[in-house]
């Protein structure tokens, strides 16, 4: 039984390992006709050169500034963590122990946007950004998706769950509301807070749609949509599109490897006791 | 000063009324305990104290000054919970300091004070741990400790012991009527455990449906109950209830016919007509003695004999099924399923009304 869930666990890594190994491998060969040639065999997906010319040529390609892509990626993506987890997790706390005589019908309400597929919402989005004269600037990418329903309603649920007695015991201590869920209520939802900050850094990192309908130029570009351009303008060097693509999945994944400790204890669970 | 008074505190949550004009006065320095069964209000009138509800209709007065508007902070208290309530991801020191801090005191002053505190409490191995860390009674000794920093007017116990297993009860039992006697402050302790009440108690208040029942010390409780309930409930075991029937009267001389047909006689303090309503007459377990020296006999069937040691409690029941409970002498040996006769003095009892309210009697 513990040696067929090894190997069940071993296939299904190998689904996930070996299309980037794939493109570790040609990433790593100059050669766009070796390249061609190993396609389909073992070889395309074991590396036989160590040549970072791909690399070089994605990072010094003067049409495609790759540094400021990651650079507009890292600033939106930072900005972006920052104020969704301050404001989802307020508007959370304060629906969870607010003094508001509706917050269950708002509560209600917020729950139901979790219905609406996102893509209908981009038209009508579009047109206000665009009427705010926000389109083609940093503040386009991050401010439409700071307030998430679904992450409000992940904070909620944590927040719903801190005993009344704590925060009684707050109140007792002379902390306003506020600063209850600045001093208490927050620092107790670090799990909540990664399992936030990596949903919502996967999501920034892999949005395409919103960046492509609201970017004109490169200076505010993000890395998403400047992939989908490079790889339109260099179809036939796989060796420099992979290597644009390795680029860009090797942040995620040392973000991963950082938090992941944090986010697998979000996922097995955690709860409040005093 | 830091008397507590209340007048007429009315509290009702969306229309339904669940605290009904409960006028109270607690001295300064007292040590009042609030019981009563669950659901009784008297965790809420707690919480009305402490401004953590607000009430629905009259004053509260803390130290001379009417704090119905005032935040939790602002009322000169401080509040113990039965959870205990530590913030989780902070030291025991900053748990201890933390409300010192958001009340602006100095860092100095909250030092001298949080180390004070934690001297009288013995946590000063503790002070660098987190609440997790901690044993039950432990926690609830940095709770009162977090209590004690604020230097309140009054404290309030919210069942602070009933988390506790009942050896440390006994234990923080005596540590807290210690401390109420270092501190000289005024207490508010609300339990369910009418024991925690008898030996804790200056006063005990007890409630009942959101009502105050009774007010007085624990023995004025013990002895002198005003009705059926506060005898049924102060008291461990609790009260022996006998079902009677009035059978005669001659001024102030009455004589009451148990259900058993036994007849017993008692004499009225005051000038009061009987009616021919069913009666109850209560009896204590340990003034209820084995063999028949007391004039009143009855003759129980053993059911059951908890031994405590030096006294044991015999659950027995009369022929009419009517169950009693007596406290005895363990040298006693009594056998299960065995009948014993069993005797009291008239002296020793209360008779209730059909309403539950106590009859006034001439004790001897």
């Amino acid at each position: 039984m513990q040696y067929f869930k090894y190997f069940l666990a071993f296939i299904l890594s190998m689904f996930i390992l070996i299309p980037l190994m794939m493109a570790v491998t040609i990433s790593l060969n100059p050669s766009n006709t070796d390249i061609l040639a190993n396609m389909g065999s073992w070889k395309s997906f074991i590396p036989q050169v160590f040549s970072f010319d791909n690399y070089r040529a994605v990072w010094s390609d003067p049409y495609h500034p790759f540094g400021l892509y990651l650079f507009n990626t890292f600033l939106i993506t930072s900005i972006s963590l920052t104020l969704s987890l301050v404001v989802n997790s307020c508007a959370a706390f304060s629906l969870a122990w607010g003094e508001g005589k509706y917050r269950k019908y708002i509560l209600a309400a917020i729950i139901s946007v979790l219905a609406i597929p996102g893509e209908s919402l981009v038209l009508p989005q579009l047109l206000m950004v665009s009427k705010a004269n926000l389109v083609d600037t940093y503040a386009v990418q991050i401010l439409p998706g700071l307030a998430n329903a679904f992450f409000i309603f992940l904070f909620y649920q944590f927040f719903s769950k801190i005993p009344k007695d704590l925060i009684d015991a707050a109140r007792v201590d002379g902390f306003s509301l506020f600063q209850t869920y600045l001093k208490i209520a927050l620092p107790l939802s670090k799990p909540v807070c990664v399992t936030v900050c990596i949903l919502h850094f996967l999501g920034i990192w892999n949005s395409y749609l919103w960046p492509i309908m609201v970017t004109r130029g490169p200076e505010v570009r993000p890395l998403s949509v400047a992939m989908a351009a490079y790889f339109g303008s260099n179809q036939t060097q796989w060796g420099n599109v992979m290597a644009f693509a390795v680029c860009m999945a090797i942040p995620v994944i040392i973000f991963f490897l950082i938090i992941q400790r944090q986010f697998i204890a979000s996922i097995t669970g955690s709860s409040v006791k005093g | 000063m830091s008397n507590l008074k209340l007048s007429g505190i009315s509290k009702s949550f969306d229309g339904i009324k669940t605290i009904h004009d409960v006028d109270l006065d607690i001295k300064d320095g007292e040590f009042v305990v609030f019981v009563g069964p669950s659901g009784c209000g008297k965790s809420t009138l707690l919480r009305l104290i402490a401004g953590l509800e607000k009430v629905t209709e009259g004053e509260i007065n803390i130290g001379g000054r009417v704090v119905n508007d005032l935040e939790p902070s602002k009322r000169g208290i401080s509040m113990v919970f039965q959870s205990y309530a530590l913030y989780p991801h902070m030291t025991v020191r900053q748990n201890m300091s933390v409300g010192l801090k958001v009340a602006g005191l100095k860092k100095s002053e909250i030092e001298r004070k949080v180390n004070e505190a934690a001297k009288i409490l013995q946590l000063d191995d503790l002070m660098e741990r987190k609440p997790a860390q901690l044993s039950g009674g432990q926690r609830q000794r940095v709770a009162i400790g977090r209590s004690i920093v604020r230097n309140p007017d009054v404290f309030l116990f919210d069942e602070p012991l009933s988390n506790l297993d009942a050896e440390l009860r006994v234990k923080m039992r005596l540590e807290i009527t210690a401390l109420h006697e270092q501190l000289k402050s005024t207490m508010v302790y609300v339990t369910h455990d009418q024991v925690e009440a008898m030996t804790m108690a200056d006063k005990i208040v007890v409630l009942k449906e959101g009502r105050v029942v009774q007010v007085g010390s624990p023995l004025e409780l013990y002895n002198n109950p005003v009705n059926q309930f506060v005898g049924g409930f102060i008291g461990s075991p609790r009260m022996n209830f006998i079902a009677a029937s009035f059978h005669k009267q001659e001024g102030k001389n009455i004589t009451l016919k148990t259900t058993a047909g036994e007849n017993v006689d008692f004499a009225l303090d005051t000038d009061t007509t009987l009616k021919n309503t069913p009666l109850s007459i209560g009896i204590r377990p340990e003034h209820i003695a084995l063999g028949s020296k007391y004039s009143v006999k009855i003759r129980l069937k053993i059911k059951a004999i908890e031994l405590l040691g030096g006294t044991s409690y015999v659950h027995g029941s009369q022929e009419n099924g009517e169950d009693l409970i007596v406290e005895i002498k363990s040298e006693n040996m009594l056998e299960r399923h065995k009948e014993y006769d069993f005797s009291f003095c008239p002296s020793q009892c209360h008779v209730f009304d059909h309403l539950g309210n106590v009859i006034k009697l001439v004790r001897n």
